[in-house]
């Protein structure tokens, strides 16, 4: 029964995220990177990682998912694209990847990478666990992330001050 | 023996490959994203799809091997995604002021 969840969820990941490689409409390709998310997130919690899951669900699909949404309301990009593309880009570029896809996967086919599910801790993914692991072998980088995160902050504002000096 | 716990008994029946495997195929399609699309909010979000199977492939190492590592790192990874995406949004809608478009191939006054 998990196995076929695990494969009912891989195939909506799947199927959702090339449809959101090839929507013409860019809300469209949100809302459908948004179900590729919460299909991650629902194999985060079948690997027991719930901490990464709940922490998956409100970054990417509450936090950034709604920036993307907003900023594509705010730019209000319903006027067509003057630029013409060329088929040939295209067709190279589905090649590229089907490529990539292809040599990882020939590449990756034959090794064994040796995993022994017996030795697997379920307490893992626990947020109990991983709080204690984030804040004491991880303390000083989960320190600077948030200087990052203040420093990212800081240059949206200055991004997108308005010059004065032009008016 | 002592006694399988679930978790233990589900990694059985799907082997590490396959997530291995679904982590590469979503890898290459937001590749191709990256390549294929124009629009500049597309790249972003292929670029997403990319940083969420490379967490998906360090998750699903790190319970393989029972190594919490990997799941710290891949918390890092989510925050700088985080950052990244407000940089490159603010970015975008910085260069849909000067330039009116947010089709890539606009910006080519870099080219030579």
């Amino acid at each position: 029964m998990t196995a076929i969840l695990f494969y009912i969820l891989s195939a909506v990941c799947i199927i959702s995220s090339i449809l959101m490689i090839f929507h013409k409409n860019a809300m469209y390709s949100v809302l459908y990177l948004l179900i590729c998310f919460f299909s991650v997130a629902g194999l985060f919690v079948m690997l027991n990682a719930q901490f990464l899951s709940i922490v998956h669900v409100i970054v990417y699909a509450g936090a950034i998912m709604v920036l993307f949404l907003y900023v594509i309301m705010f730019l209000n990009m319903s006027t067509p694209v003057t630029i013409r593309k060329s088929k040939l880009i295209m067709v190279i570029a589905c090649f590229t990847g089907a490529m990539v896809c292809f040599v990882l996967t020939t590449a990756l086919w034959a090794t064994d990478f040796g995993s022994d599910p017996a030795i697997v801790d379920q307490n893992i993914g626990m947020a109990s666990i991983l709080g204690k692991y984030l804040f004491k072998e991880f303390l000083i980088p989960f320190e600077v992330s948030s200087i990052l995160f203040l420093s990212a902050m800081v240059g949206v504002v200055i991004f997108n001050k308005k010059d004065y000096k032009d008016e | 023996m002592n006694d399988i716990t679930p978790l233990q008994d589900q990694l059985r029946l799907v082997p590490l490959e396959h997530y291995v495997f679904l982590c590469l195929v979503l890898f290459s399609i937001g590749l191709t994203g990256v390549l294929l699309r124009r629009n500049l909010i597309n790249v972003f979000l292929s670029l997403e799809l990319m940083l969420n199977s490379v967490n998906l492939l360090a998750v699903s190492f790190s319970v393989y091997y029972n190594d919490p590592n990997g799941q710290a790192f891949v918390f890092f990874v989510m925050v700088v995604a985080a950052a990244e995406v407000a940089v490159g949004l603010a970015m975008l809608v910085m260069i849909y002021r000067n330039v009116h478009t947010v089709d890539i191939n606009a910006l080519n006054d870099l080219k030579w």
